[in-house]
């Protein structure tokens, strides 16, 4: 049952990652329903029997049953630095029959609980220390290529529940909020580092316009999409300029909407995954890093700097260089991290100050530039998992409708936030 | 409107209790000759905290960014919006930061790049916080 490695990649100089083509994903299952929230009662909806649902379609996915895995690698709350859904609103209730007797298996789902809950017998390997999917999944990809587990499964709670997204009622403002809260400083951060790029490099909030708009109706082609499942109409140009502001020059249609969902992947070994019933698509790398701003502000320099460390140690532990890479999955939880990330990375050649530009040209899903052809967070709601399932989905030619017409051999997907990123490289082929 | 106050710990206290006095401090390494604020328990440099002391700054510095919001998630916000979030840096050390609503300015037509000095309003009884306004429009 260890659940503490060191399974970072975070270290300057990154080397090639030693488990390079030998892990593979090899099974993914979503949640059939995507719903806006859990109403706190519907027993069937909360995030743990999301949870459950996705595990049983991953293991099926892959052509596996419950006895096969021996392994559970979760991320509790899904978020970075450990917090869950139930400790932000911090819901006051009488809890449930067993399982059902704390916020595990509600508003966050461990590896215990998933292992219990399933009755995972020969799972021996309980891990719920992952984070934002990214790490969550390169936690797995390092547990793999290790030897702790020879059949993974992974899962990955992303929730919503009653009531308006982290409003505080508070007067009082202690411990990092005293910093803060006395200036109505919150999500004033994206809206401040984006003013600053604005005025670095010439641009302004309403060229994010083409890329917001694709992400919608490349999203409205993934059926877990809460889009597609909910509000299938077009979304457009109009629309997105139309949005108010929240943290100019954030506006609404900029931050993703919060829904409540569940997903899981089968990590295997590449010779266990020849014989399951998906083509592997290969893991070449996992890298992570992780910052903190010099004072009470990140600014566009740090974003700069760290989605650039980031950027660097991807390519040298995969080895690829950005002409390598067919899909590119850069997040977008706030539509501006893309930007972001997608400068770092250099994608298609696009550098600092570009990405508007690139946004302007064709990055349509037929395109030669299909950026995010999953639809991101904007065009599927805040799952965040489409940034894992759509680039597998193209390497295995699988994408149905959403299918890239570009070559779809290799992939990167990058997230969650500059200042605590994760960064995972796959291949169709092991090296 | 009543805004939210802060909670001085064992850590900021100095920090809030010079503000009270009109003075504006950060935290200083004499031994890496390193400024660091917000304030914490030991030297971003050299981790230690043995020579970390409190250095008053100039109170001078500039606008380096600015964010308008319109929908804070801090409900004592509400009835403001929209309102300026500036981000001020310090004159001797740019990379130090503090946040301003600069009252006066009107809202969207921050000065960005402009001189600032701070100045210290009462957000309850007992406690200051520091508060920046222009000097010079660049």
């Amino acid at each position: 049952m260890a659940s503490q490695i060191h399974w970072e990649r975070n270290e300057d100089p990154v080397g090639i990652w030693e488990h390079r083509g030998k892990v593979a994903l090899v099974g993914r299952g979503h949640s059939a329903q995507t719903d806006r929230r859990w109403d706190g009662v519907s027993m069937d909806k909360t995030l743990g029997a999301k949870v459950v649902e996705a595990a049983r379609a991953a293991i099926e996915d892959a052509g596996l049953t419950p006895d096969d895995v021996d392994g559970v690698v979760s991320s509790g709350g899904g978020q970075a630095w450990h917090i869950s859904l139930g400790s932000q609103w911090g819901p006051l209730r009488d809890f449930f029959d067993p399982p059902y007797d704390s916020e595990d298996g509600l508003t966050y789902v461990t590896a215990e609980w998933v292992r219990r809950q399933m009755g995972l017998q020969n799972a021996t390997y309980v891990n719920s220390h992952g984070e934002t999917l990214w790490n969550l999944m390169g936690l797995a990809a390092q547990v793999v290529g290790d030897g702790l587990s020879e059949v993974c499964l992974v899962t990955y709670p992303n929730g919503n529940i009653e009531g308006r997204y982290h409003q505080n009622p508070s007067l009082d403002a202690p411990g990092r909020n005293q910093w803060t809260y006395p200036y109505g400083w919150g999500l004033s951060l994206q809206g401040y580092i984006f003013e600053q790029y604005a005025r670095k490099y010439g641009t302004n909030h309403d060229r994010m316009a083409p890329f917001v708009v694709q992400e919608h109706a490349n999203g409205l082609l993934w059926p877990y999409s809460y889009y597609a499942q909910h509000e299938p109409g077009p979304f457009t140009e109009e629309d997105y300029l139309n949005g108010r502001w929240i943290a100019q020059n954030l506006s609404i249609f900029d931050c993703d909407r919060p829904v409540q969902a569940g997903a899981a992947y089968i990590v295997t070994t590449a010779e266990r995954a020849k014989d399951m019933k998906q083509k592997p698509v290969y893991i070449l790398d996992h890298t992570e890093s992780a910052f903190n701003p010099r004072s009470l502000v990140q600014t566009l320099d740090d974003t700069e700097e760290w989605t650039d460390t980031q950027a660097r140690r991807s390519y040298a532990g995969s080895g690829l260089r950005p002409e390598d890479i067919d899909v590119f999955a850069p997040y977008d939880g706030f539509a501006v991290f893309t930007q972001y990330f997608l400068e770092a990375f250099g994608w298609r050649g696009v550098k600092r100050g570009d990405a508007h530009d690139f946004y302007a040209d064709d990055i349509s899903l037929k395109g030669p530039n299909p950026l995010n052809s999953g639809g991101g967070n904007m065009g599927t709601g805040r799952m965040r998992t489409v940034f894992i399932t759509d680039p597998m989905e193209q390497l295995q030619g699988r994408a149905g409708e959403r299918q890239v017409a570009i070559k779809a051999e290799t992939a990167v997907t990058i997230g969650v936030l500059p200042i605590n990123a994760g960064a995972l490289a796959f291949s169709t082929v092991p090296d | 409107m009543p805004r939210p106050i802060p909670i001085p710990d064992a850590i900021s206290k100095p920090f809030w209790d010079a503000c009270n006095e009109k003075r504006l401090i950060v935290q200083y390494c004499d031994i890496c000759d390193y400024k660091q604020f917000p304030p914490e328990a030991d030297c971003r440099e050299c981790g230690w905290h043995l020579h970390l002391g409190w250095i008053e700054t100039s109170g001078r510095g500039f606008i380096n960014g600015y964010s308008v919001t319109y929908d804070s998630r801090i409900m004592a916000w509400h009835e403001e919006q929209p309102f300026n979030n500036a981000v001020i840096s310090l004159e001797e050390d740019p990379k130090i930061n503090f946040f301003s609503n600069l009252p006066g300015v009107p809202v969207n037509e921050v000065p960005v790049g402009s001189k600032v000095e701070v100045y210290f309003i009462p957000v309850s009884d007992d406690q200051m916080i520091p508060e920046w306004r222009v000097v010079d429009e660049s």
